[in-house]
């Protein structure tokens, strides 16, 4: 696994780990208050119909989140990919 | 005897903390399905055999750290507002998410009532809270609640008064403070060994200076480098505690203590975050048993159709129209009902008025200035508005919205604004002063100006009734029927997404200019989908919305009828008050494709837009006309003979919805804005922009049709 992969990488349906959080400033604490931190499972459930942003499930709540924060949100690779 | 308690209600957004709120205070603060709706601390009563309370309904967070307004609001009132007990309203179908907030207010306060909403929900969906295991595991009272039935309000109040008593107690007992923290011993979030020493140094230097606020957890909230919490605990206690000698030089043990461990300030926020969470997790693995393998697949399902690649925008564009259509044609009937009721009544007191032999002035300024502006604002107003707010509380009500601001955050992106100002525009059809003070929804400052400055682009129920008889009037015409009812939804639907598309091309160039900035970070909650009540929703927004909406209108058509019809009837020379000004404003409006008298209506109608119609109709009909009020054939012709011709109906639509707001929203931005310029922009942004239309349409017009 050479690429590191982000957030933005996980496709509708695959699950992913997450890794590191690089965001910064209010959204980074703002994905720590719904619970992104390391270790956490999510899965992509969806994009909006103009490919951004993509909607998770976080520990039971689904959150949409742009793209320009997801490649900042570092994963281990989805299941299946 | 009763004796007057605090409470605070908290919880995380759209779990429904505002109906329970309502329910216990029988008030009516507007509930939707979507995080946000309330925006600002709401207070209500209630009252048991034994005590009263003072509910204090804080705003949805989903944590204490206070990195927003809203959070810095409920943690200043859960530390400082004197509330005796806390109760925390979780969502059942959510929990692990919502224990979050339960267990980080634990840390600062045990007397909280946890308070399960949604049961039933979350039983639809295969998910069962044991409360018991929930109860002994936080080590306070849980109740289980099914807001929307009032199911569960008793027990809540049970635990409420039996907390109540043991305070009491202890207050005889010890004189402690309300809030005093007693260590729960059932209950504590483990942190990372490193830490638990930091806080073992540093927590009883803080304990010595400050008896009231749990220790533990302002020691962890020093080392946390929170700032906002040491402003505020200054300005309570009247006293810095960093600058005591004791707790600095143990808050600088311990925090050398962290950074050797290599946990600065980042690092360390997100141990305490994971520290938190991971007690969540542990909790709601116990409590929780979950019997279907996908709870939310049903949620998932509808989402892939409203907010699908291909079904997304048309779904939206078609529920848009459907609603329209649905208030055109379900409102023509009652409209010409009342309007002929009005009618009789208004012959009525003109016969009433000649038998008492009253002067002609006042039966013209009772009967024919008030009653007649009066009649016409109730009988075209009302039943539009209890068509399409009942309709648009049951999108709301279902979870609907949400997805509209996750649809539109592409485009939104796009102006370098955010996609929540969807939600702010939706709210801005039922009135844009509620619109403006709705985008406190939106972080950033600079977005937050971008959605109050466009929010007018977006008719609101006051101006619908305009649209909807201009069009009828000149571009249907006036016969109703299935097609024609179509036709005039699918006009009005083009006129609004013009506005949709000015608030895009406004933002873009707001971005572009006065208010630089790149689109900010957000994320925004898709809530599950709800059944909407569809009782309780059309009661609800009739008594709650549309009264409140017309009788704002109401106000404003009372007097502006006896100012109007007054100006139509006293001469100078051989003209009116009214059509000297008219003919003064005439030559400017022509340029726009409008006429004075227009003109005269929209400036009259700052205080409310439903009077604009009513008043050139009265300005027009003391020139000679007489109509049956309320008819629209009889209406166009009164205006056509006045000199109107579609460029006029067209221009004076674009100018209907783009024009200055009216005053409560003028009122509404300066609140907001703070600042009489962005409330002078807020006014100049939609005029400059509808006259330059109306010029533009005037203009082509005059050129293609030669004159």
């Amino acid at each position: 696994m050479k690429k590191e992969h982000s957030l933005n990488d996980v496709q509708p349906g695959q699950k992913a780990v997450i890794k590191e959080l690089r965001t910064d400033g209010s959204i980074h604490r703002r994905l720590l208050d719904i619970g992104l931190v390391k270790g956490t499972q999510v899965e992509c459930v969806g994009k909006s119909p103009g490919g951004d942003p993509h909607a998770f499930l976080v520990r039971g709540a689904v959150i949409a989140i742009r793209s320009d924060d997801l490649r900042r949100i570092l994963i281990q690779m989805p299941e299946g990919a | 005897m009763s004796r007057e308690k605090m409470i605070a209600i908290a919880g995380n957004p759209n779990v429904g903390k505002s109906t329970v709120f309502n329910s216990l205070t029988n008030m009516h603060q507007h509930t939707g399905n979507w995080p946000g709706k309330t925006v600002a601390n709401a207070v209500g009563y209630c009252s048991t055999r034994e005590y009263s309370y003072q509910l204090v309904d804080i705003p949805g967070t989903y944590s204490l750290m206070a990195h927003s307004a809203e959070e810095e609001v409920a943690r200043d009132f859960i530390c400082f507002g004197d509330a005796q007990a806390v109760v925390i309203v979780c969502d059942a179908t959510c929990l692990e998410r919502n224990l979050n907030l339960v267990i980080q207010t634990m840390e600062i306060t045990d007397r909280v009532i946890v308070c399960i909403n949604l049961m039933d929900e979350a039983e639809k969906k295969g998910i069962h809270v044991r409360l018991d295991v929930l109860s002994s595991e936080l080590g306070v009272p849980v109740v289980g609640m099914i807001a929307r039935d009032k199911k569960g309000l008793d027990e809540l109040l049970k635990e409420l008064d039996q907390m109540m008593h043991e305070i009491d107690g202890e207050v005889r007992a010890a004189d402690v403070e309300s809030l005093e923290c007693k260590r729960n011993q059932s209950f504590q979030v483990i942190y990372p060994n490193v830490l638990e020493e930091a806080i073992s140094i540093l927590e009883p230097a803080v304990g010595e200076t400050l008896g009231r606020l749990n220790s533990r957890w302002l020691a962890l909230k020093l080392l946390d480098y929170d700032d906002t919490l040491g402003e505020q605990v200054k300005n309570y206690f009247g006293k810095d505690i960093c600058s005591i000698p004791s707790v600095k030089e143990c808050l600088d043990r311990a925090r050398k203590k962290l950074t050797d461990a290599g946990l600065d300030q980042t690092y360390l926020e997100e141990e305490i975050v994971s520290s938190v969470m991971q007690t969540a997790e542990k909790i709601s693995s116990k409590a929780v048993v979950c019997t279907k393998k996908r709870p939310d697949l049903k949620d998932r399902k509808i989402d892939q159709i409203l907010t699908g690649r291909v079904l997304g925008y048309p779904i939206m564009a078609i529920l848009l129209m459907g609603i329209l259509w649905l208030t055109i044609v379900g409102a023509n009937y009652p409209s010409q009902m009342l309007s002929k009721l009005f009618f009789q009544i208004q012959n009525q007191l003109t016969r009433f008025f000649q038998y008492m032999g009253a002067p002609p002035w006042l039966h013209g300024m009772l009967v024919l200035g008030i009653y007649r502006v009066l009649a016409w604002v109730i009988s075209v107003m009302l039943p539009p508005m209890a068509i399409f707010f009942p309709l648009f509380t049951l999108l709301e009500d279902a979870g609907y919205l949400p997805r509209i601001a996750y649809n539109l955050d592409k485009p939104f992106k796009k102006c370098c604004a955010c996609g929540k100002q969807a939600l702010t525009m939706a709210m801005g059809f039922g009135c844009n002063a509620v619109g403006v003070t709705g985008c406190r929804i939106i972080d950033s400052p600079r977005e937050r100006l971008i959605a109050i400055l466009t929010n007018c682009f977006v008719p609101c129920n006051g101006r619908f009734p305009t649209l909807i008889a201009i069009i009828t009037m000149f571009f249907i015409g006036t016969q109703s029927g299935g097609i024609s009812s179509l036709l005039s939804a699918f006009i009005l639907t083009l006129v609004i997404l013009l506005g949709i598309g000015m608030t895009f091309l406004v933002s873009w160039a707001l971005s572009k200019t006065v208010l630089k900035g790149v689109p900010s970070s957000f994320t925004l909650e898709l809530p599950p989908y709800r059944r909407p009540q569809i009782g309780k929703v059309i009661v609800r927004s009739v008594f709650d919305r549309t009264l409140f909406v017309l009788g704002r209108a109401v106000m404003a058509a009372a007097p502006a009828g006896l100012i109007i019809w007054t100006a139509a009837n006293i001469f100078i020379g051989n003209q009116s008050l009214l059509n000297h000004c008219a003919t003064m404003l005439d030559p400017a409006a022509k340029l726009f494709g409008l006429d004075g008298v227009i003109l005269i209506a929209f400036i009259l109608g700052l205080p409310a837009n439903e009077i604009v119609i009513p008043i050139i109709i009265m300005a027009y009909m003391s020139q000679g006309s007489i109509m049956e009020l309320g008819n629209l054939s009889e209406m166009k012709l009164l205006f056509v003979n006045h000199g109107w011709t579609w460029v006029t109906a067209a221009c004076t639509m674009l100018f209907s919805l783009m024009h200055w707001p009216c005053s409560t929203t003028l009122l509404t931005i300066k609140k907001e804005t703070g600042s009489w310029r962005w409330t002078a922009a807020a006014l100049m942004i939609p005029t400059v922009a509808g006259l330059l239309l109306c010029f533009g349409v005037a203009q082509t017009a005059r050129i293609v049709m030669g004159g």
